[in-house]
């Protein structure tokens, strides 16, 4: 298959990669979003972090590639056998438009069923990204009722199948990667509300900038080999600063102050329900992690601010450009008032 | 020759340069969108392109309706029911692996379709997982998408088009005038085998994205495009060096038809150049700089003048009064490119059913049914025909197993907002008219519907947006929209009446909705006076009845008006006076009637 782009060579588009890194670093953040204009590296990005991603442990021979650590948690293989430990690379799996229902959920594995009138389940793309990436490109073009079909999955974290015959639940835990043009037309409401982080990419304005784009792409292709070759050791050190900071991630302080901070924020900006709290705190304390930070400090939370919240404002769908704004503005004002009385 | 034929010859000839060029690195370039009628110009120039690309490439067409199955692969339906087992299909995609494909009536196909298409170009993989079949197969391919849109709307898709290093026009060529070249052919072979060798050092990059960007050019693949098409071109001379005028080629033939900005004269890379002011005298001052090209000037200025020079005269004047009306939208096909095909419609699921006349049969879901059942009814086939020949593994499909895909026609609607922005009306109720209307357009946006907006004022009405589904857009002409002058109500619905129509013609089911104070003043002719203005409004709204388009009439009058009553019952549209109506009241006489259309159009085949 053709080789991927490698994450570090990626010119600019910083926030979006700190979206990208923020997710894999605590899954729990859920999912990255990413809008933006044509020819800006979108669906390159989500591709490049598939080459990126530390392997994971899974229980050897487990179809749903169970973790090994978690006990109990993996009935798929005989008792005896969840020991055994497999070392394998993260999936980031593509779920391409126009995929069926039962590609996506898992059906009757026909085959076998017609060959030997064995009634065996064949998992889809649900069971692959188990623990792993979902990536949707043109998210907005989705047919609906695969759409409904994500919403139920990822809010459960469990795939139930109940069709021909079969009864079959697993798990499926994984990050949700959506990207797509704005102009192809706006994302429901309820799968906006889905993805943790929204980040919006722009071509970048700086002339130099946009030659470098250029000139890398070029040499990739031009030269995949070599290309590859020079940007190793840049995705080395990312993959190994991500490796740091999922272990150092449970061990990151959330101060009270911070806790209080998100907590104004959401307040000023009015945004619906606790959802927008929640990932406001663990993507500052993903970001912490990834720059090995002990604590989670008022650099963090403005850093995260807009890509956590800028898609929950209560806000007319049809305002386009203003939520980034708004944010920036909440963020300022919070923070300018925490700094008077500090002074006081 | 006079200067209209040189003309006219040179689009032939660059017709025929940006073949070669494609046939040269189908994949590199990306390919071409041909905006051209059906004709023998057409025709010759394809035959062109067929002589100069390898005999031994594949070339595909790609019929506008390609089913999923047929495009990325799937079921191969004979096959599978013959080894009683799914049997995979190549798609279209893969089958056009290191050769061309050719997409008949670009500008009408689906955004769908288009993604899959530039996905797979993008990844030089398709991968699909579909009728209980996932796979991936190696393409890398060049496209020809063939747009034979009429009005300046219809285009291929932006996301496409953005992939393609070449937008040629091949309209006002005598087919007289388009001769067949001599000799390029073998150029052509020669430089596919030059092309691997061939370097372009770091200046022409520079010279390109500076070219670009003061060009207005966002996609950062529209540099790169023209530094592979400079290379093809370097390729095609010959060389092993990209050269100077290989750029200013390429920026001629790649950036130029992009351009959103005309760039300054001097250029200043470092600040975003301002929208030049409409400038009548273009095409003179364009000739002007050229006659000062000299071999003194830097690369990256050479490029840009050459890429100016070659921009089209209309295109910049188009794009400013495009522009000026939104600010920041840049895509032209994504409005008519949202148009699903019928046939499809939306899946509701599969159910148990008969094979009647027009019914899909889902084989897969019908093999699944049958599964279940295969050992017990071979035995019992065995018993029956004892003393036949068994042993034939054949599945047993029976017809409690049929299994049917029921679809939901795709009757999406689309609103068409008719606001009246007349000084009666502006004065005191324009703001709220808008009010009203952004409330409903986050209506449709829960809808997912598209919507269409209408002014009139002055002596005419004015199409601001065509159908969408982009509101942000809609909000933005929405609030540029200035008020003030007469009151022609009945170009406004003559108008509504052209769109509606339109839309029918794409399968989509047209909503009307006319905010006015009713007090028309000016004639369909255009000549001021109340008695005829009204006369014609009524007539108009009439017609629309007559078509059968469902509408609404919201009164923005202070006071409920006659006016606008009378206008309502000749619509056969319910009226709602909006001093009255508040946002919910506004919003549930909206859905009643889109509702009241859609029950309508529901149907289950």
């Amino acid at each position: 298959m053709p080789a991927l782009f490698p994450f570090s060579a990626i010119v600019g588009q910083d926030e979006m990669k700190l979206a990208l890194l923020i997710a894999a670093t605590d899954p729990s953040v859920g999912g990255v979003l990413v809008f933006g204009d044509r020819g800006t590296g979108k669906s390159t990005a989500v591709r490049a972090l598939a080459g990126l991603l530390p392997p994971m442990q899974v229980v050897r021979g487990c179809r749903y590639h169970c973790d090994p650590k978690q006990k109990g948690a993996c009935t798929h293989v005989p008792a005896d056998a969840v020991q055994l430990v497999d070392e394998v690379a993260v999936q980031v799996v593509d779920l391409p438009l126009g995929a069926t229902e039962d590609r996506v959920v898992g059906a009757l594995d026909l085959e076998r069923a017609l060959t030997s009138g064995e009634k065996t389940f064949e998992p889809g793309l649900l069971a692959r990204a188990h623990r792993g990436f979902l990536y949707i490109d043109e998210v907005n073009l989705l047919e609906d009722h695969l759409v409904d079909l994500l919403l139920d999955v990822a809010a459960s974290g469990e795939n139930v199948v109940e069709r021909e015959g079969l009864s079959v639940r697993h798990p499926a835990r994984f990050v949700l990667v959506g990207s797509g043009n704005p102009e192809e037309g706006e994302l429901r409401p309820q799968l906006l509300d889905r993805f943790g982080l929204s980040v919006e990419v722009k071509t970048p304005t700086d002339l130099e900038k946009r030659i470098e784009v250029v000139r890398r792409r070029d040499a990739f292709e031009r030269d995949t080999v070599a290309f590859l070759a020079r940007f190793k050791k840049a995705d080395e050190q990312i993959r190994a600063d991500l490796k740091k900071a999922r272990q150092r991630l449970a061990d990151v302080r959330v101060p009270d102050s911070a806790l209080e901070r998100g907590a104004r924020l959401c307040m000023a900006l009015g945004t619906d329900g606790l959802r927008g709290e929640l990932v406001l705190l663990r993507a500052a304390r993903a970001f912490a992690a990834l720059e090995g930070d002990k604590d989670v400090g008022d650099r963090h939370v403005m850093r995260v601010a807009a890509p956590a919240l800028r898609h929950r404002l209560r806000r007319n769908p049809l305002d386009d450009a203003g939520s980034t704004v708004r944010v920036e503005r909440a963020v300022r004002e919070l923070f300018a008032a925490v700094e008077e009385r500090r002074a006081v | 020759m006079t200067t209209n034929d040189s003309h006219v010859l040179s689009v032939w000839s660059g017709a025929i340069r940006a073949a070669a060029l494609f046939a040269v690195d189908p994949v590199g370039v990306g390919g071409i969108s041909l905006r051209a009628r059906a004709g023998p110009v057409r025709e010759r120039w394809l035959a062109v392109l067929a002589s100069l690309l390898p005999p031994t490439i594949p070339v595909k067409r790609v019929p506008v309706h390609v089913s999923d199955g047929r495009l990325l692969g799937g079921l191969d339906l004979a096959a599978t029911l013959k080894a009683g087992r799914p049997v995979a299909e190549r798609g279209l995609l893969a089958e056009a692996d290191g050769g061309v494909i050719i997409l008949h009536s670009a500008e009408r196909l689906d955004s769908g379709t288009v993604a899959r298409i530039t996905s797979a170009m993008d990844q030089g993989k398709v991968s699909a997982a579909r009728d209980g079949l996932a796979f991936e197969a190696v393409c890398h391919f060049g496209v020809v998408a063939m747009d034979e849109g009429v009005a300046s709307d219809e285009r291929p898709a932006a996301a496409l088009v953005d992939r393609l290093a070449f937008q040629l026009e091949l309209e006002g060529i005598r087919a007289a005038d388009a001769v067949p070249p001599q000799g390029v052919i073998e150029k052509v072979i020669a430089a596919r085998q030059q092309l691997a060798q061939v370097q372009a050092n770091d200046e022409i990059t520079t010279a390109l994205c500076t070219a670009a960007y003061a060009m207005g050019i966002d996609s950062a693949r529209a540099s790169l495009l023209a530094l592979r098409v400079a290379c093809a071109a370097a390729a095609l001379d010959g060389r092993g060096c990209v050269s100077e005028a290989d750029a200013a080629l390429a920026a001629q033939l790649v950036l130029a038809p992009r351009a959103t900005l005309f760039p300054n004269d001097e250029t200043q890379p470092e600040t975003p150049p301002e929208p030049p002011p409409p400038d009548t005298e273009q095409d003179t001052a364009d000739n002007d700089d050229q006659t000062q090209l000299n071999g003194d000037i830097p690369l990256s200025d050479m490029v840009l003048e050459a890429a100016k020079a070659a921009i089209p005269a209309g295109l910049l004047a188009t794009l400013q009064l495009d522009r000026a009306r939104r600010p920041s939208a840049k895509s032209s096909g994504g409005a008519g490119a949202k148009q699903k095909s019928l046939r499809h419609g939306r899946p509701l699921g599969v159910r148990r059913g008969e094979l009647k006349s027009g019914a899909r049969l889902n084989v897969i879901e019908t093999l699944r049914a049958a599964a279940m059942w295969q050992p017990l009814r071979r035995r019992e086939a065995a018993l029956r025909l004892e003393g036949l020949s068994s042993g034939r593994r054949r599945v047993e499909v029976r017809k409690d197993d049929f299994r049917i895909t029921r679809f939901k026609n795709q009757t999406e609607t689309t609103t068409i907002f008719v606001v009246d922005a007349s000084g009666s009306a502006a004065l005191h109720r324009l703001a709220e008219a808008k009010g009203a209307v952004e409330l409903l357009l986050a209506d449709c946006y829960v809808r997912r519907d598209q919507v269409a907006l209408i002014a009139f004022r002055g002596k005419a009405a004015e199409l601001l947006l065509p159908p969408t589904r982009s509101l942000a857009r809609a909000k933005r002409s929405l609030s540029g929209l200035p008020g003030g002058g007469g009151t022609p109500i009945a170009q406004g619905i003559d108008m509504a009446l052209a769109l509606a129509e339109a839309i029918r013609r794409k399968g989509h089911t047209p909503t009307v909705i006319v905010l006015t104070d009713g007090r028309a003043n000016i004639a369909r002719d255009g000549s001021p006076g109340r008695p005829k203005a009204e006369a014609d409004s009524l007539a108009a709204a009439r017609s629309l009845a007559l078509a059968g388009v469902a509408g609404l009439v919201i009164d923005t009058s202070p006071l409920p008006a006659q006016q606008s009553e009378r206008l309502a019952e000749a619509m056969g549209a319910v009226y709602l006076p909006l001093p009255y109506a508040d946002a919910a009241t506004v919003s549930r006489a909206v859905k009643a009637t889109a509702d009241g259309n859609r029950q309508s159009s529901l149907s289950s085949r």
